[in-house]
C-alpha cells in the first residue's frame, strides 16, 4: 500500500503536478519542507534586523520610506511562508518556539552586523541579489502553497535589489570616503553572501533527493556561478572591487572562475558563533515577550465582542 | 497565537474579476483579520475587495475521493462542441 502510494507520489512529481496540503505525501518530503519552508520563513524575520538597525538613521526620508517600506516586506515575506508552512500540519507557535530555542536555523547571512550605511545598499545588491537567485526557482517547486508563496515574494524582491543597487551608485558617484564606504562594506559582504547557496554540492547530502522531489531545480553551485557572473558586470557599474583575487574569466568555461570559500567560517556561524547569533535571538525573544500583553489584550477583546455577540442573538 | 483561528484571505484584483484565494492569516477577530489582510496581502494595490473566512468553516471535498467524485464528468465528451459532427462549409458555428 505504502509503496504504491509513493510510486504514485513520484509519478505526478515527475509529470510536474503539484502537490497540494491534504494529499498523500510521504513522511520525508513533509518534513524536508517544513525545515526548508520554516528557515526560509525565520530567515525573512530575522532579516529584518540588520536592516531595522539603519531605519531611524537613514540618511534622507526618501532612503528612509523605502528602507521602511522593505523591512515591513520582509516581515509579509516571513508571513506568506509560515502559512505556507502550516499547511503541513505544524503550528505557528511550534515554529516560533523552534526558532527561539534554536532548534531551527535561518540564513547564516544575518549573523553578520550593519555597521555603516553602506551595508543597506550592499546587503540589497548582494544578499537580496542571492536570494533572488535561490528563490526564482522556488517558484516551481513542486509543494503549491510553497511555489505560490514564493511568487509573491519574487514580485516583491525586484524593488528591494533596485533600491540598494541605487545606494550603492549614489555612493560610489559620492566623495572619497563615501566611495571607501562602500569598498568596505563589499568586502565584508562578498563571501557571506557567496555562502549563502550553501555548501559544495559534493558536500551536500539532501540535495539529490530534493531535487528528486522538485523541491530544488538546481544545484548550489549551479546557482553560485549564476551569481558571480551576474556580479562581475555590476560591480563594473559601482566601480568596486569584489574581494576574490582568483576571480577571473574561464573562457573555455564561458563563466567566472572563483577562489575557495571557507567553510569553516561558515559553519563557525551555522554552530552559532558569528558575530550577532545571540543578539539575533534574544531580540526576537524579547519581541515575542514583551508583545505578549498585546496578544492576550487582542484575545480578550476578541472574546468580549464574541460574548456580546451571543447575549444579542439570545 | 495558537488560540487565534486561522482566516483565509480571498482578494479582488479589480471590479471585473473573481475574488481569488491569496494566503491565510492569524487573527484574534474578524477586524484584525481583515486589516491583517490588507497590510499583508495588499500592500501595492493589489485588490479593490478582501473576503476572509475562517478556515476551519470552509467545507471541501477529500482528495483522496476525488477520482470517484469527478469520475461523471469524465465521459460525456457530448457536453463539448467539438462532439458534433458537422460540414466545413458550414460557417458562423
Amino acid at each position: 500500500m505504502e509503496n504504491s502510494m509513493a510510486d504514485k507520489f513520484q509519478q505526478k512529481i515527475d509529470d510536474d503536478i503539484r502537490i497540494e496540503p491534504r494529499d498523500w505525501m510521504p513522511e520525508a518530503y513533509r518534513k524536508t519542507l517544513i525545515r526548508q519552508i520554516s528557515q526560509h520563513a525565520h530567515s525573512e524575520i530575522v532579516g529584518m534586523l540588520p536592516e531595522g538597525n539603519w531605519i531611524t538613521r537613514a540618511p534622507n526620508l526618501r532612503r528612509k520610506v523605502a528602507l521602511l517600506a522593505k523591512v515591513q516586506d520582509e516581515a509579509g515575506h516571513g508571513l506568506y511562508l509560515y502559512s505556507a508552512c502550516e499547511t503541513l500540519g505544524v503550528s505557528r507557535d511550534e515554529l516560533i518556539n523552534q526558532l527561539h530555542t534554536g532548534k531551527a536555523k535561518y540564513s547564516s547571512i544575518f549573523n553578520y552586523p550593519t555597521i555603516t550605511w553602506a551595508d543597506i545598499g550592499t546587503i540589497g545588491w548582494l544578499v537580496d541579489g542571492a536570494a533572488i537567485m535561490n528563490q526564482v526557482p522556488l517558484c516551481r517547486c513542486s509543494y503549491g502553497p510553497y511555489a505560490r508563496a514564493m511568487v509573491k515574494v519574487c514580485k516583491e524582491e525586484s524593488f528591494h535589489q533596485r533600491q540598494g543597487f541605487e545606494i550603492l551608485l549614489t555612493l560610489s558617484k559620492g566623495t572619497e570616503a563615501q566611495r571607501q564606504m562602500l569598498q568596505d562594506s563589499v568586502n565584508r559582504w562578498w563571501w557571506p553572501s557567496m555562502m549563502m547557496f550553501g555548501p559544495n554540492d559534493a558536500d551536500s547530502p539532501h540535495s539529490a533527493q530534493s531535487m528528486a522531489w522538485k523541491i530544488k531545480r538546481f544545484s548550489n553551485d549551479e546557482l553560485r556561478q549564476r551569481f558571480v557572473d551576474m556580479c562581475v558586470d555590476q560591480a563594473k557599474i559601482l566601480n568596486v572591487t569584489l574581494p576574490d583575487p582568483d576571480l577571473k574569466w574561464n573562457e573555455e568555461r564561458g563563466h567566472y572562475d572563483y577562489g575557495p570559500i571557507d567553510w569553516d567560517e561558515f559553519w563557525n556561524v551555522v554552530k552559532g558563533n558569528g558575530p550577532c547569533n545571540r543578539d539575533r535571538i534574544e531580540t526576537r525573544v524579547n519581541a515575542y515577550e514583551k508583545g505578549a500583553w498585546v496578544r492576550e489584550a487582542a484575545s480578550a477583546y476578541a472574546e468580549k465582542q464574541a460574548s456580546k455577540k451571543a447575549i444579542q442573538v439570545a | 497565537m495558537n488560540d487565534w483561528p486561522l482566516w483565509e484571505v480571498f482578494i479582488r484584483s479589480k471590479a471585473g474579476l473573481h475574488h481569488r484565494h491569496v494566503g491565510s492569516l492569524h487573527a484574534s477577530d474578524e477586524a484584525m483579520a481583515l486589516e491583517n489582510a490588507r497590510d499583508v496581502y495588499c500592500r501595492r494595490m493589489e485588490g479593490v475587495s478582501i473576503w476572509i473566512v475562517k478556515s476551519e468553516e470552509i467545507v471541501a471535498n477529500n482528495p483522496e475521493n476525488s477520482e470517484a467524485l469527478f469520475d461523471p464528468a469524465e465521459n460525456k465528451i457530448y457536453r463539448h462542441p467539438t462532439f458534433y459532427d458537422l460540414p466545413d462549409n458550414l460557417k458562423h458555428m
